[in-house]
């Protein structure tokens, strides 16, 4: 039966896809094969998910060597969850690429893109639906490293030092994660980490967890670019292509936060001492300092992909605020807060792609009168910049009404206080654009290119569209975790 | 039709219009006579209800839900029904009237303009029939980013900057104060409909109710309740069909629509233990400052602004005296000050359009060039201040004798000085139109196209009617009053 092998394959199909069209080389066949393995994955992980709905958690054995002996992949809601989002924004992605890298790239180049996103792409979904700590980090680094060739086929020669950049932050995250899993193979003498969780409860010793903990944290922390080690960030958004971009701003950090959430809340589960340590409380502080911050910071950014780069550190924010509430909203307002910043920004970053491809400049300075030019993708980060400041209606607003919720449930009135008014904030740069481009007189040297072709178009748009969707019909993006998130709370989290 | 379509038609009626308004931008008589139709339709669709509404049914529709518990519901209760009427009547009317200013103006971006405006009504409309409180923010807000395009019509610096203090300020309290105060309720009382006799009654201490009184009233920044009015005057750079329907109807109406929602039909006035003492002086300080601000205003439309701070503080004070006859008259008066001020604002429009004059001082004896438009003018004017025969009377009479019935002296001393000032800010402009010698010079111009004198007309008339075809507005009011405690 091929759907009892669906969690393998879901990583396996895209995996070899990528030395696949390195085998082909030709870069229309390249593009053929990527969109298809995107289409697939996405196809698997909605049947995946459904089949979570109906029966539970899926565990599968790789290689039929049982847990946990062997390595399990695991597929409770949450990662079912991830699986989509992942899948879909590659999905949708591909067909933005067709056009997009042709014109980025060379076309002898094109076929290692492809290549390269298909293994980010295994490796991405690879974290999500892995149950062994140690095959997350051969993922994460799987993902990591194609992420960093992604980054620096960008085309100007900045391209390679944020590459260069992000590599050397990348290696030591990933590094401070696996010596923060070797800590704990040592305690417990399992990689499994369900297993991990129930042994960790029966260990006495406190200091090498705390420091498994720690390494942990701050190795998915620079992945997740939570925020004091978000730095490699903004300049990777703004110089990778666009569609590189769009997808890592709408994937790659989601996924490591969620590595951090089933840390926290799986593998740290039953071990209440740890909940003594203030580790909740620092993680709320940084989050809130990079609310505050990147959000000041994005109002005064001139380069739209750095505006929104920044953005997302801020928006990250949001995200691990809420688990640092540790409480059924503030849980829901972050995997709520995955998918709809991951279709925001996914849709944002598209559309300021399609602007650099037909304007060649994303500078806000450069770009008055855009709305005149552009009409479609203006009104579209129009939309998807309403979204992300949360206006009632939109995927955004469910984030803010669980944060708010969440933070007057525990009485904290400054914490809904600061959500609120740095939303204004998010208002403040969104109408920079606003302003720019619908009440300026065009820019004589604005080239008159009029809109991308449709193949760029109704990717963006419909992730533009699903911004609204998703904050109306709230099934999938709150219900479908909600009650997984209940259980996660319940069962504790550092 | 089934009631429950109907609630869906009028929604989807002016958002259906707006799609096909933006498809027919090359011809634009079939796109003002789409505008007309949607506006006609729009009315009827909203008038069917009325039998059922005053028979008692209550109808209603539950679309999704975005929140656990919380739907996209709409429920057409008697005042929601009043202010659904009076914002699509006065839509098919100013429609008529913006024909002949945006052409007579040869103003840019007209289908834009006629877009927005259907948008701006299909949020209306889901204000006014607005079930619970999710659904009424997310109108609420909804009207406040599609209004935005009409205030920055003209694209200047100055549109600019009317923009900013509009969205900036309106966005502001919406975001900071009545966001937290929707999910404070809904984690005080686990409900967010609204029910007679309100939802929070034993919820919440007398301090935590009045505070959460005072971020919803603050949030509701459309009702202009002072300091959080200085948008209004700010959105007068916009095209003045767009001041008259939105900014002194749609948009300030769904303003102290939603207060007196909020205060009947959340708090049930007093049964919450909220104190109310508070918002009485700051709406008495409202009224008054801002008919003082009036009054030395020398641009008309900016003039036509502060009246309308002021008279909407008339509601919110109405509702603060917490006697049945208050609500009742504050109810009313969302229907005779919108006819009134409109008139008033496409008077000011006519007079601009034909001698592109804006200040008070500079309308000497043009009411011998412009007898409707400054006979409508002053109509107008009788209604703010509350003479009769003109409408605003009634309400006035009913703020009066409710105030004088909870023997609240403040209230009552309020309301006359501020009927002076009334009379003070407008009775000379009538007084200079009329008595006044035209000044040596002065160019040569009749009335304003016939739109728009026939619009003018036609709410002025309204204005004066309204008295003798009183019985449906004053029975919804008093059908609102009834669900008060």
């Amino acid at each position: 039966m091929i759907a009892e092998h669906l969690p393998a394959l879901q990583v396996v199909v895209p995996l070899l896809s990528a030395p696949a069209i390195v085998l082909v080389r030709r870069h229309r066949a390249a593009w053929i094969i990527a969109t298809v393995t995107s289409w697939a994955a996405l196809a698997m992980a909605i049947v995946l998910a459904m089949r979570v709905a109906d029966l539970g958690t899926i565990s599968y054995a790789i290689g039929s060597w049982a847990p946990p002996w062997g390595i399990e992949y695991r597929v409770d809601a949450l990662a079912a969850f991830v699986l989509v989002l992942v899948s879909l924004m590659g999905a949708l992605a591909m067909p933005y690429a067709k056009v997009s890298i042709a014109a980025e790239l060379p076309e002898e180049q094109e076929y290692l893109f492809y290549a390269m996103y298909c293994l980010c792409l295994a490796g991405l979904l690879g974290i999500a639906i892995t149950g062994d700590a140690f095959n997350l980090f051969v993922f994460l680094e799987i993902s990591s490293l194609s992420t960093y060739v992604l980054i620096a086929l960008g085309r100007r020669r900045q391209a390679l030092s944020a590459a260069y950049q992000y590599l050397v932050m990348g290696t030591i995250g990933a590094t401070f994660y696996v010596i923060g899993v070797g800590l704990l193979y040592l305690m417990t003498g399992t990689l499994n980490m369900a297993d991990m969780a129930q042994r960790l409860a029966q260990v006495d010793e406190l200091r090498p967890l705390i420091a498994a903990l720690a390494f942990i944290t701050v190795g998915i922390g620079l992945k997740l670019a939570l925020f004091p080690l978000h730095q490699w960030l903004p300049n990777a958004y703004t110089h990778a292509p666009s569609v590189v971009t769009a997808f890592l701003a709408a994937t790659a950090t989601k996924v490591s936060v969620y590595v951090l959430i089933r840390f926290y809340f799986t593998v740290f589960a039953q071990t209440p001492r740890l909940h003594d340590l203030p580790f909740r409380e620092l993680l709320m502080l940084l989050s809130v300092v990079a609310i505050v911050s990147m959000s000041l910071v994005a109002l005064f950014q001139d380069e739209l992909k750095r505006m929104l780069a920044y953005s997302s550190v801020a928006q990250i924010g949001y995200i691990t605020l809420g688990i640092s509430l540790t409480s059924p909203s503030g849980l829901t307002a972050a995997t709520t807060h995955l998918f709809n910043h991951g279709v925001t920004k996914g849709a944002l970053f598209l559309l300021v792609g399609v602007v650099a491809l037909r304007c060649g400049v994303t500078r806000l300075s450069q770009l008055s009168g855009l709305a005149s030019r552009m009409p479609v993708t203006a009104f579209g980060i129009v939309l998807a910049g309403m979204s992300l400041i949360g206006v009632p209606g939109t995927a955004g607003f469910v984030t803010k009404w669980y944060l708010v919720r969440a933070s007057l449930e525990r009485g904290s009135w400054w914490l809904a206080a600061l959500v609120v008014a740095t939303s204004l904030i998010a208002l403040g740069y969104v109408w920079r654009f606003v302003e720019t481009a619908y009440l300026k007189e065009p820019d004589a040297e604005l080239p008159r290119a009029g809109e991308a072709p449709l193949w760029m178009l109704i990717p963006a748009l419909l992730l533009v569209a699903s911004c609204v969707y998703f904050g109306l019909e709230t099934s999938f993006n709150v219900g479908y975790v909600g009650e997984a998130v209940r259980l996660l709370v319940r069962q504790g989290g550092a | 039709m089934t009631a429950e379509s109907t609630i869906a038609v009028a929604v989807a009626l002016p958002l259906g219009g707006a799609a096909l308004l933006a498809a027919c931008h090359r011809a634009p008589n079939l796109r003002e006579t789409v505008t007309l139709l949607t506006a006609t339709a729009l009315f009827l669709s909203v008038a069917s209800l009325l039998p059922a509404v005053l028979a008692g049914e209550r109808p209603s529709l539950s679309l999704i839900e975005p929140f656990r518990g919380i739907a996209l519901h709409f429920r057409v209760e008697p005042f929601g029904l009043l202010f659904g009427l009076v914002a699509s009547a006065l839509w098919i009317v100013s429609s008529v009237y913006s024909i002949g200013y945006m052409r007579g103006n040869d103003e840019a971006h007209q289908t834009r303009f006629y877009v927005c405006f259907a948008l701006a009504l299909a949020t209306t409309i889901g204000v006014a029939f607005a079930g619970n409180l999710l659904t009424l923010l997310i109108f609420y807000e909804a009207l406040t980013f599609v209004t935005y395009p009409l205030v920055t019509h003209h694209g200047d610096d100055e549109a600019r900057r009317g923009g900013r203090t509009y969205l900036g300020l309106l966005v502001l309290t919406s975001t900071a104060f009545l966001f937290p105060a929707v999910v404070w309720t809904w984690l005080a009382a686990g409900t967010l409909d609204f029910v007679p006799g309100g939802v929070l009654a034993g919820h919440l201490s007398e301090t935590q109710a009045t505070l959460l009184l005072a971020l919803f009233m603050f949030g509701i920044g459309k009702a202009a309740l002072m300091p959080f009015h200085r948008w209004l005057p700010a959105a007068m750079v916009a095209p003045t069909p767009v001041s008259a329907l939105l900014h002194a109807v749609a948009v300030v109406k769904a303003g102290v629509f939603a207060v007196v929602k909020v205060a009947v039909f959340t708090f049930g006035l007093g049964a919450s233990g909220a104190s109310f003492d508070w918002l009485m002086y700051l709406a008495g300080f409202t009224v008054l400052a801002a008919s003082l601000v009036a009054l030395r205003s020398d641009n008309l439309k900016r003039r036509l602004a502060y009246s309308t701070v002021s008279q909407l503080s008339y509601i919110v004070l109405a509702i603060a005296v917490l006697a049945p006859l208050s609500v009742v008259a504050a109810a009313l008066h969302v229907a005779t000050h919108a006819v009134g001020k409109i008139t008033l604002f496409f008077a000011a429009g006519a007079i601009y359009t034909v001698s592109g004059k804006t200040e008070v001082s500079q309308l000497d004896g043009i009411g011998r060039r412009m007898p409707w438009t400054m006979a409508a003018f002053a109509i107008g004017a009788l209604s703010i201040i509350g003479i009769p025969p003109a409408a605003g009377f009634l309400s006035k009479w009913l703020m009066f004798q409710g105030a004088a019935d909870a023997g609240n002296w403040t209230v009552l001393a309020v309301l006359a000085v501020s009927t002076l000032l009334n009379a003070a800010y407008f009775l000379p402009v009538v007084h200079a139109a009329f008595f006044r010698p035209l000044p040596a010079g002065d160019a040569l111009h009749g009335e304003a196209p016939w739109t728009m004198v026939a619009a003018l007309t036609v709410t002025a008339a309204a204005t004066v009617l309204l008295p003798f075809v009183d019985a449906v507005p004053l029975e919804l009011a008093r059908l609102l009053a009834g669900a008060a405690p």
